[in-house]
């Protein structure tokens, strides 16, 4: 026996050497959809049934439709999104050169409707935002994930990856205590899963309507009984690119359907 | 805002087809209290119906225990080439309409 | 129909009883609640409500009461004579017992309609289709509706 758990230790190091105690080693992550019943599945497998889809097409009428006092589109500069935004949100929050940090997808529609659209901005779960930023990451279905590859992102990743270990709240408890220790258990009767976001902003029964992953992030929090970032604060950009990079190699779903 | 309306583009008359349509709205029950205590009133959608080159084929009632961005599945069989024309109908004064065309051969 | 948690636990008990003393007691049909009984009345009048051509599929343990997919059908040849009118479901703990009203007829081809519902606990579903006789026929299907363990404050 204990000649087979060195060997099993050995094993691991020799294929995962960049991996941090506690990660989850790539073959073995899993999107939340592994953890869903029939019945959900079905409803995201079938675009025509899956209710994310409402939002996509929403959101493609908006890509087509002039604003803001410069009077211009997202296709005016962008084109066809199916081509120029294919793989994009896969990269998805990125570093920002102007300003510094890394920024959401969300974040980026907003600066490119105050740069180049003269538009104000569109508040965070807004119907217009959850739409362009679905149709945007939808284009990059079946893609995998590669956020958090950019150097420059790396002490943001480094900070989000803090946040996740770090134990907070009245429940007193750490992202990862749920997510990379316990998954595949179950909290209330609900399965707990490995927390990769793949499929944002995703349609989620629960809210009956599309939302964004830090909304995701921030009812997490109110779950531990802790006072949640607010929405854009730089600690949850940071574990959104932090978890980005934890999912890298999953591919993107958006818009996913989730319990 | 959007609606999803899934028709077979073709079929062979007397096929039986099956229709699906997904239509954005929030279907507030109308049982919902703010925080601070206040109602929020009702906002369904309260009748569907399907008409196929004018005929209606297919009509339902919703209530509030119906989920929100209702989504319906129902069958129909393949007469003619033509169109299939859908109306919701709620609070508010709320209505909105889709079309769909087949080919019969 | 699956087997639901509440037809599993009465079996359960049951063999346990047959167990320990030997008299099986027949577990009453349940009780319909006075709202559910009224809104069902309100479309079948005084007919007779028999049980049976109706298929619910309605998943028995549920992830989420706010969408819970739902599929009615019923057997019948949907032909001029002998088709099924409409469909009515409804609910027994929602605020309110009616969840929908389908109309068909013979051009549907097939009788049956899914929808997605909101079921706010753990409950009875209860199908009902009018026939072209006049004839009304019902099935119901109980459902375990599972918390999130997460519920965010209301925005």
């Amino acid at each position: 026996m204990i000649s087979w758990r060195a060997i099993a230790v050995a094993t691991l190091f020799a294929v995962a050497p960049a991996l941090l105690a506690g990660e989850i080693p790539p073959d073995a992550r899993r999107s939340g959809y592994t953890f869903m019943g029939p019945d959900t599945r079905a409803m995201q497998d079938d675009d025509t049934s899956n209710p994310g889809m409402l939002f996509v097409l929403d959101g493609e009428a908006l890509w087509a439709k002039k604003t803001g006092s410069a009077n211009r589109a997202c296709a005016d500069c962008h084109g066809d999104a199916r081509s120029s935004m294919k793989g994009v949100a896969a990269r998805y929050p990125a570093f920002d050169k102007a300003i510094g940090r890394p920024v959401t997808l969300d974040q980026r529609i907003n600066l490119c409707r105050a740069d180049h659209q003269q538009a104000a901005p569109l508040p965070y779960e807004d119907r217009e935002l959850l739409a362009l930023s679905a149709f945007v990451a939808h284009q990059s279905r079946g893609i995998p994930i590669t956020a958090g590859d950019d150097p420059q992102a790396k002490p943001f990743v480094a900070q989000g990856r803090a946040l996740f270990m770090q134990r907070e709240g009245q429940l007193n408890l750490a992202c990862t205590n749920c997510h990379d220790d316990n998954f595949d258990k179950r909290l209330a009767g609900a399965p707990i899963t490995q927390g990769q976001p793949t499929g944002y902003p995703l349609y989620r029964l629960e809210w009956q309507t599309l939302g964004s992953l830090e909304r995701r992030l921030r009812s997490c929090m109110t779950g531990v009984r802790a006072q949640a970032y607010d929405y854009g604060s730089p600690e949850l950009v940071a574990l959104e690119l932090y978890l980005m990079s934890r999912a890298r190699g999953l591919p993107m779903e958006t818009p996913a359907v989730r319990p | 805002m959007a609606a999803l309306i899934n028709v077979p583009s073709k079929a062979r008359r007397g096929d039986i087809i099956e229709i699906r349509t997904l239509t954005s709205h929030i279907m507030e029950t109308g049982f919902r209290h703010t925080a601070d205590g206040k109602l929020v009133p009702r906002d369904i959608i309260t009748s569907f119906a399907c008409r196929y080159n004018g005929t209606e084929i297919f009509r339902a009632d919703l209530f509030p225990a119906i989920a929100a961005n209702p989504y319906l599945s129902f069958f129909t069989v393949a007469k003619d080439s033509g169109k299939f024309e859908f109306e919701w109908i709620g609070d508010n004064g709320y209505s909105t309409t889709a079309s769909a065309s087949i080919t019969v051969e | 129909m699956p087997t639901t948690r509440r037809q599993f636990l009465s079996l359960a008990s049951g063999v346990t009883v047959a167990g320990t003393i030997p008299i099986v007691t027949l577990r009453p049909i349940e009780a319909t609640p006075a709202m559910l009984n009224t809104a069902i009345r309100n479309v079948v009048g005084e007919a007779q409500i028999r049980s049976g051509k109706v298929k619910l599929d309605i998943p028995p343990l549920v992830e989420n009461g706010n969408t819970v997919p739902m599929t009615v059908s019923v057997a019948s040849p949907m032909t001029a004579d002998d088709h099924v009118k409409s469909i009515h479901v409804f609910n027994e703990k929602n605020p309110q017992p009616n969840i929908g009203n389908f109309y068909l007829g013979p051009s549907s081809g097939r009788a049956q309609v899914s929808t997605r519902i909101r079921l706010a606990d753990t409950q009875k579903v209860v199908a009902i289709a009018h026939l072209s006789d006049d004839t009304f026929w019902q099935v119901a299907a109980d459902v375990v509706v599972t918390l999130a363990a997460c519920t965010e404050e209301t925005n």
